[in-house]
């Protein structure tokens, strides 16, 4: 069969979902962001949530979300998505409020926005992307690097009598009694990404329910951060991030 | 048995040449161009062996990009 007659318009199976714009992203190639980006847009469009649908972005890389996704988005200060989200969602509550936070914006200056949110079970999603570094500002170490992971402010590798231990921030929030879903996902394989694809779309749905906080963490990849190529990040965070950080549901009230 | 024919779509442009496709291909279509180059200046992906996909939508699920469209046939 001809190349011709398979690229017709009722044979196409995948195609990138129309609320990604068409703006290049400002990503590294490679950059699991990008994944992300895509998931979302295609669970708010499979949910037709696409007029009701508001995004607070956080600071980092993931600041110009605004610039990639056709829907509404707030840009919070560092750290304050969460609390944003909350009055975005307590004043509309029939809108689908979600934030998109990295590691350094989630875990470290926004820890008290995010623990009390949750804690308040305000029903918004999180999306957490954990990549273990400061990838915007330049590598930096984040409260997630793992002990022993070089960045530029550890270059002898993470020292816990120094720098402490990386954080869990996932399961901190699965102890408080408002989050209903918390779950830890990967992107780095296309298995990996039609599970992460079902999480987004389960805290979205817990978000629309009123069930409270849905949690979803999406470990990442930062290659070039890590001084890797995407496709080294991608093993190195398989034989590395993983024993920490493994994958799968922590917690979920929610029946089926 | 069913014969699965399967073709790609790369938006060259759009590409940054991550090699994430190439490595999720499970049946070796995808390459990275050796010399050309897009505006970019990216080594941008494309399909070096088309006869041999199956259309499985592999390498446009983990595209960071969102540059892969897949199409599929399925002959009975």
């Amino acid at each position: 069969m001809k190349q011709e007659e398979i690229k017709r318009p009722e044979n196409k199976v995948y195609s990138k979902p129309a609320l990604l714009n068409d703006n290049p992203m400002h990503y590294c190639p490679g950059c699991s962001h990008g994944v992300v980006h895509k998931l979302v847009a295609e669970v708010i469009e499979e949910m037709g949530a696409e007029h009701i649908a508001i995004g607070v972005a956080p600071v980092g890389c993931a600041v110009f979300a605004y610039n990639y996704i056709d829907i509404d988005w707030i840009e919070a200060a560092h750290g304050r998505a969460p609390a944003v989200a909350t009055a975005a969602k307590r004043l509309n509550p029939d809108r689908l409020v979600f934030t998109y936070q990295g590691d350094g914006d989630l875990a470290a200056i926004g820890t008290a926005e995010t623990i009390h949110a949750a804690n308040r079970g305000e029903n918004i999603a999180i999306i957490f992307i954990n990549n273990a570094i400061y990838g915007m500002t330049g590598g930096q170490m984040a409260p997630t690097t793992l002990e022993g992971q070089v960045t530029a402010t550890t270059p002898y590798g993470r020292r816990v009598d120094l720098n402490g231990y990386p954080i869990k921030i996932s399961d901190l929030l699965s102890q408080l009694d408002g989050t209903c879903f918390v779950t830890r996902q990967a992107v780095h394989t296309p298995a990996a990404v039609r599970k992460a694809k079902a999480a987004i779309r389960k805290a979205f749905e817990n978000s629309m329910a009123g069930k409270g906080t849905s949690v979803v963490e999406i470990v990442s990849t930062c290659n070039s951060g890590w001084k890797l190529s995407p496709a080294k990040a991608n093993e190195w965070m398989v034989s590395n991030m993983f024993e920490k950080y493994p994958l799968g549901d922590i917690k979920n009230t929610v029946s089926k | 048995m069913a014969k699965v024919y399967g073709a790609v779509e790369i938006n060259s442009e759009r590409c940054k040449g991550c090699d994430l496709c190439v490595v999720a291909c499970p049946a070796d279509v995808l390459g990275l161009q050796p010399k050309e180059v897009n505006n970019k200046g990216y080594h941008f992906a494309y399909a070096a062996a088309p006869e041999n996909c199956i259309g499985c939508a592999a390498c446009a699920t983990v595209c960071p990009d969102g540059c892969i469209e897949v199409y599929r046939v399925v002959e009975k």
